[in-house]
């Protein structure tokens, strides 16, 4: 691995003020032995990904039920014939998972700020977020959903919807900006008060130290646990099927019924894993392409052998 | 005179095109202590975190006790486990006791029974002079206690050779003194070190050479009061002169 990339930092690199650089023979046979073992540990992963991928095939299918579990959870017809249903119920979730991020991430924050603002002026604000986050990290996220669900319809007011969806999605905001507030709280707190320091030694006030200087540095911080959290919403989106809103799932229960077979499910359980994985990878490159693990106090990689 | 303990031979280290060790050559003896001086950038913390495998040489060989460890084939675990290291920020274990810090090493690599490991580590805390502090965490002392325990954790699994990267430059003034006293009266107990230092009255208090790194290769080399007194080189003069004001 690191003997390939140094033969391509190598290769631009131009020599010391004089003479050009060339490699000995000992450094050229060291070079070419790492990158025989680099060649050596991808033949390896390719194999054994092989054989264990061909054992569990054969192993699950040695099983005595094999038959009529492939005809009932994997039936190619069915498959297709349910896709367009599930696909359109998976549209409603991504819809419903854009927009309770962008909701949670603001309320979440807020609350986060309300939770460290110092000074006794403050403090029914402070309590007031503590007693949010107690209540809505403590509930079961189903109970929420019902309750929600429900109950508010059923005050009667005016504005309040009566639309599972947007029910089910002032469900998910609630109890996931309690969830997200202390991951942005633990970011602010884990800046270290030099910062602060430094920033209020500027002439910063309080509430710019806050804006420039802690937040930028607590958010980077949060990232990877942020899109954990987006990636749970991302599949909890599928609980607003309970008030009868038709998403992925409820959609795939319609098919299931139809078809009298489980496939649908299967197919809705692929898509769901389809949109989570990019998004890993999609935070994975941002951390990395932005140097923010580096900026943060972490090694570039892994470099010590 | 003795082999060499530590050689380095024709050494090359390249950051993209930044070359910061340069054909670099350097024989250390054992109970030898040298001194690296030269401008930040000079590649002195390079060169120790190469002799240590932190960063691999891009050529030429570096020899412990006569035997090549820059070969990728050997294990490189293996080969620090001899070499002891001493960092600028002590990089002490913050979640571990002192104690523990001196005896991770003995029981992880070493396979030292737990008992011996400790007593080892008590030996080796009186060694630097903070018997007592067994069970503080590295936070509650001062940085020169801290960089002191990070001294005996090198020592305790009896090295080859120790190697301090500016081991005082994140010292207050007032305990820059008590590390480098420390450093002296090991040397009188016949360890080998090598020393990136920025402290040119420590260097010819206890260097038995002084090397003066500039743009990655050694430009004079010699002893304490030949290299600091009178440099036979241009660049040695400069930087003693900017250094002195």
């Amino acid at each position: 691995m690191s003997g390939v990339r140094e033969d391509v930092a190598g290769a631009d690199r131009p020599g010391p003020s004089a003479a050009p650089w060339t490699p000995s023979d000992r450094q050229v046979a060291r070079d070419a032995y790492r990158r025989s073992q680099t060649r050596r540990s991808t033949w390896v992963a390719l194999v054994s990904t092989l054989v264990i991928t061909v054992l569990a095939v054969l192993g699950v299918r040695a099983t005595p039920g094999w038959p009529r579990v492939k005809e009932s959870f994997f039936n190619a017809s069915v498959a297709r014939a349910s896709l367009p249903k599930v696909a359109e119920g998976l549209w409603l979730n991504i819809r419903v998972m854009v927009v309770c991020a962008v909701l949670i991430v603001i309320v979440a924050l807020l609350l986060a700020l309300a939770r460290t603002v110092r000074g006794p002026a403050f403090f029914p604000l402070r309590a007031l977020a503590t007693g949010y986050i107690d209540v809505f990290r403590g509930l079961p996220l189903i109970l929420v959903l019902l309750l929600v669900g429900f109950g508010l319809p059923g005050l009667r007011l005016r504005g309040i919807p009566t639309d599972a969806v947007q029910l089910g999605a002032l469900a998910l905001v609630l109890c996931y900006s309690a969830y997200v507030a202390e991951v942005f709280r633990a970011g602010i707190e884990s800046v270290h008060p030099s910062q602060v320091a430094a920033a209020r030694a500027l002439g910063l006030t309080r509430g710019q130290s806050l804006r420039h200087v802690v937040l930028p540095q607590a958010v980077r911080r949060v990232v990877p646990p942020l899109l954990n959290d987006l990636v749970s919403l991302s599949k909890d989106s599928g609980l607003i099927s309970i008030l009868g809103a038709v998403d992925a799932v409820r959609a795939a229960q319609i098919e299931t019924a139809k078809f009298a077979n489980f496939t649908p499910y299967v197919v809705a359980g692929v898509l769901f894993v389809l949109i989570t994985i990019p998004l890993t990878r999609f935070t994975d490159w941002l951390a990395r392409r932005s140097g923010w693990l580096a900026a943060q106090g972490g090694l570039p990689g892994a470099a010590i052998r | 005179m003795t082999a060499p303990i530590l050689s380095i031979k024709g050494v090359r280290k390249a950051f993209g095109s930044h070359v910061v060790l340069d054909d670099l050559s350097l024989d250390v003896h054992p109970h030898q202590v040298i001194c690296l001086i030269g401008a930040s950038g000079s590649g002195k913390s390079t060169l120790l975190r190469c002799i240590d495998l932190l960063d691999e040489v891009d050529d030429g060989v570096i020899e412990l006790d006569g035997r090549e460890i820059t070969d990728p084939r050997l294990d490189a675990n293996a080969i620090r486990a001899r070499i002891g290291m001493v960092f600028q920020a002590y990089n002490l274990f913050g979640h571990l006791r002192v104690l523990d810090n001196l005896t991770l090493a003995p029981r992880l690599v070493h396979k030292v029974p737990r008992a011996e490991a400790v007593e080892r580590a008590r030996a080796a805390l009186a060694r630097v002079g903070l018997a007592g502090k067994e069970n503080a965490f590295p936070d509650e002392l001062s940085g020169g206690q801290q960089q002191r325990v990070a001294i005996a954790r090198a020592l305790v699994t009896d090295p080859a050779v120790i190697l301090l990267d500016e081991v005082t430059s994140a010292l207050d003034p007032e305990l820059v003194g008590e590390v480098l006293e420390l450093l002296a009266e090991l040397k009188s107990t016949g360890l080998t070190m090598v020393i990136a230092t920025h402290e040119m009255g420590f260097a010819r208090e206890v260097a038995d050479e002084v090397c003066f790194l500039h743009d990655g290769r050694i430009h004079e080399r010699g002893t304490a009061a030949q290299v600091l007194d009178e440099p036979r080189e241009q660049r040695t003069r400069d930087f003693l002169r900017r250094l002195h004001g």
